[in-house]
């Protein structure tokens, strides 16, 4: 029988039992929707996990500090390289090496104090730190009131929302809800701040050239800020209690040459005296060039830190995830190709006699395998494709139903579930295959029925 | 044994020790036991006997639907013992066509692709295989009910649209197994007289089965009896001259 004969033939049949095989078909939707919908939830967790973690500039930093700071970040660090007082200073110059380095986007000083701000004639006290404009696209800054700094070296600040509630004295009880951050942007954005610091400038007996002198003083100055922005997220929660509650441009930040407490140890050291930097943060083009960019900087004198075997272990942890989403899947397409065994089974001494007849016609053992065949085929298309969009209606609805939780715990809507092309096809071939092969056994028993006995068979 | 000429004398059938036996539990049935007969082209042949005697398992070994358990049918020169399955569903495809006493259509299928079922098996275009089928239909009478089920139809109608299947690919040979079984006196007529007509005009040769002496002795041109799978008669339809030899041969 030609092979177009044969779908057709065989769909025909399937109409004629169409309950019992509709029901089939479901049994194997049900396994492709399983199957689907795990992977692709499972996918997009792991394309969620990846987003967030390189929207947070984790995994393409690098932390540099200076030894001379005698902590580096594990022993062997400590034990391994230069001897703290003989390593380089982190200063201006160290970090325009740095910046240098092939696959480095930027390098910047983390500069943050703790300081006072006035609003409205009351004082407020708060750790500041200086943002690169780099950051403008960090996820931190999700949901955000307001804008981003209008220029690296403007007179402008975010606040962290607990900041912005500080300042309207809207303090949150303990187990009260908190207040939303549209509500407390509202009478902030645009209004000014004062801020007052400690200014570190060249003293006038270290003559003119301040930048080699280790004699400074310190002068006490305003600024004044435009609020701009406030963020819903904390931007600064990986510093702990070091965290910023209040943001200013790095730029601007640098210019005021703000007092830091590395300052202190300038002036007791011999080491050239311009001012020192705790921390340097270095981006890298992307996570795969953190580890040798590291090597580069630690080269150079520095001590380094960096995640990047944290993402390794997160990635083998969804590899295993999605291994075992799959597994899963699998389980329930196995049960579903189960079904089709037994309804193809069932069909076969149902229709003993209707294959007699048709052996008696002439019917060949191809013909008559080759239909069931293509029925187990045809309902495996069916319920491939049916499947499909079940899995796919199922990781929408798991979808949605996250998407109602996070906005009921105040988080911004997120997605969670990706359903990529090669997991639509796969799962409609995975569907196929499977129909075919749980229907080779009842199509080799169905052809080689005994048409003689068939035929008697009412 | 008398070998029955018709106006075509060449052997069309022969048919060599033929046995067909199984096991049914303990027992060892010789369905048909040691049969040896030549058939010619053209000849309407009855096969006659009791229940049991074993004339449709030799029509089903004709057929190529079962396996002999020893000798031979060797129909046009090709022994049907040593073909392949593929080669006997081409025999039965091309060379035979059957009809049954329950009709054996296929109940979820309109007449129209009932008839073209072999079509679809012997790989004919589509296109062509739906007018074959209503000119067939038409042959017996049908043409106004191809879109009916056969549950749909009378049971004469059902047989009429059976004998349409069988000559849809023009075989040389029609097998009937008690094709008026199942229908009235005047509705087993109108089938016999289709029947007669395909051997007459056709030249198609025709063995059937059948218990009713009566209705071999009308229309057929030779009478095979059988009992207990042995051949116990075998001569030309001439009423007159056979009557005494059938009661001696046990009927």
């Amino acid at each position: 029988m030609k092979t177009y004969d044969m779908a057709e033939l065989a769909v025909r049949n399937l109409r004629e039992s169409i309950l019992r095989n509709s029901l089939t078909t479901v049994g194997i939707s049900v396994g492709v929707a399983s199957l689907v919908a795990m992977l692709s939830l499972g996918i997009g967790l792991q394309q969620l996990a990846g987003r967030r973690l390189q929207k947070s500039g984790l995994f393409d930093t690098v932390v540099v500090t200076s030894r001379r700071d005698l902590h580096g970040f594990n022993r062997e660090q400590e034990e391994n390289g230069p001897a703290p007082a003989e390593s380089p200073t982190l200063n201006e110059s160290a970090r325009q090496k740095i910046a240098q380095l092939p696959d480095v986007l930027e390098a910047y000083p983390d500069i943050r104090f703790i300081t006072e701000l006035r609003y409205e004639n009351k004082p407020h006290l708060t750790m500041v730190a200086g943002l690169p404009f780099s950051a403008k696209n960090n996820d931190a800054f999700d949901g955000m009131q307001g804008n981003f700094f209008s220029s690296d070296t403007a007179a402008e600040v975010i606040l962290q929302k607990s900041f912005a509630a500080q300042l309207l004295g809207k303090t949150p009880k303990t187990g009260g809800e908190e207040a939303s951050v549209t509500e407390l942007a509202k009478p902030l954005l645009g209004k000014q701040l004062t801020m007052r610091y400690a200014e570190r400038t060249a003293t006038p007996e270290a003559g003119i050239n301040s930048s080699t002198s280790t004699a400074y003083s310190v002068v006490s100055r305003e600024a004044t800020l435009t609020i701009v922005g406030v963020s819903d997220l904390d931007p600064d929660s990986m510093r702990g209690q070091a965290r910023a509650r209040v943001f200013l441009p790095l730029k601007l930040a640098q210019n005021l040459h703000v007092m830091q407490p590395s300052d202190l140890r300038d002036t007791t050291n011999l080491t050239g005296g311009t001012p020192a930097y705790i921390t340097v943060e270095v981006h890298v083009k992307s996570p795969t060039q953190v580890q040798p960019v590291e090597d580069a900087i630690k080269k150079m004198g520095f001590n380094t830190f960096s995640i990047v075997d944290a993402t390794r272990s997160l990635r083998q942890f969804f590899a295993v995830l999605d291994l075992f989403l799959g597994i899963f899947g699998s389980l329930a397409l196995a049960v579903a190709s189960i079904g089709i065994v037994n309804t193809l089974v069932m069909a076969i001494l149902e229709r003993r006699r209707e294959i007699g007849i048709m052996k008696a016609i002439g019917a060949s053992d191809g013909d008559v395998k080759g239909l069931f065949f293509a029925e187990a085929g045809v309902m495996g298309v069916f319920g491939g494709f049916v499947g499909v969009a079940l899995g796919w209606t199922i990781g929408r609805v798991i979808n949605l139903g996250t998407n109602v939780y996070l906005k009921r715990q105040h988080f911004p809507p997120e997605q969670i579930w990706f359903v990529p092309w090669w997991l639509v096809l796969g799962a409609i071939a995975f569907a196929i295959v499977v129909s075919l092969l749980s229907g080779l056994y009842p199509a080799s028993r169905a052809a080689r029925l005994d048409p003689v006995q068939a035929l008697r068979y009412e | 044994m008398s070998v029955v000429s018709s106006s075509n004398n060449s052997i069309a059938i022969q048919i060599k020790n033929l046995s067909r036996h199984y096991r049914m539990g303990e027992a060892l049935i010789r369905a048909v036991d040691g049969i040896s007969v030549q058939i010619a082209s053209g000849e309407f042949v009855a096969l006659l006997g009791t229940s049991g005697s074993g004339k449709s398992s030799l029509l089903n070994l004709i057929a190529g639907l079962d396996h002999p358990t020893s000798g031979t049918v060797v129909v046009k020169e090709n022994d049907l013992a040593k073909f392949s399955r593929e080669e006997l569903a081409k025999y039965r495809l091309h060379t035979v066509g059957m009809v049954f006493q329950s009709f054996n259509l296929i109940s979820s299928m309109t007449l129209l692709e009932n008839v073209e079922l072999p079509l679809r098996f012997a790989e004919v275009d589509r296109n062509k295989r739906e007018s074959l089928a209503r000119q067939a239909l038409q042959r017996v009478g049908l043409i106004a009910r191809l879109g009916h089920r056969p549950a749909e139809l009378s049971g004469g109608e059902q047989q009429r649209a059976s004998l349409a299947r069988a000559l849809i690919n023009q075989p040389q040979f029609l097998l009937a197994d008690e094709p008026t079984g199942n229908l009235d006196s005047q509705t087993g007529t109108e089938i016999m007289n289709f029947i007669r007509e395909f051997n007459q005009t056709l030249g198609m040769t025709i063995i059937m089965v059948t218990h009713e002496r009566a209705l071999a002795e009308r229309y057929a041109s030779r009478m095979i009896f059988l009992a207990d799978g042995k051949l116990v008669g075998d001569q030309p339809n001439v009423i007159s001259a056979t009557a005494g030899q059938i009661r001696g041969g046990g009927l």
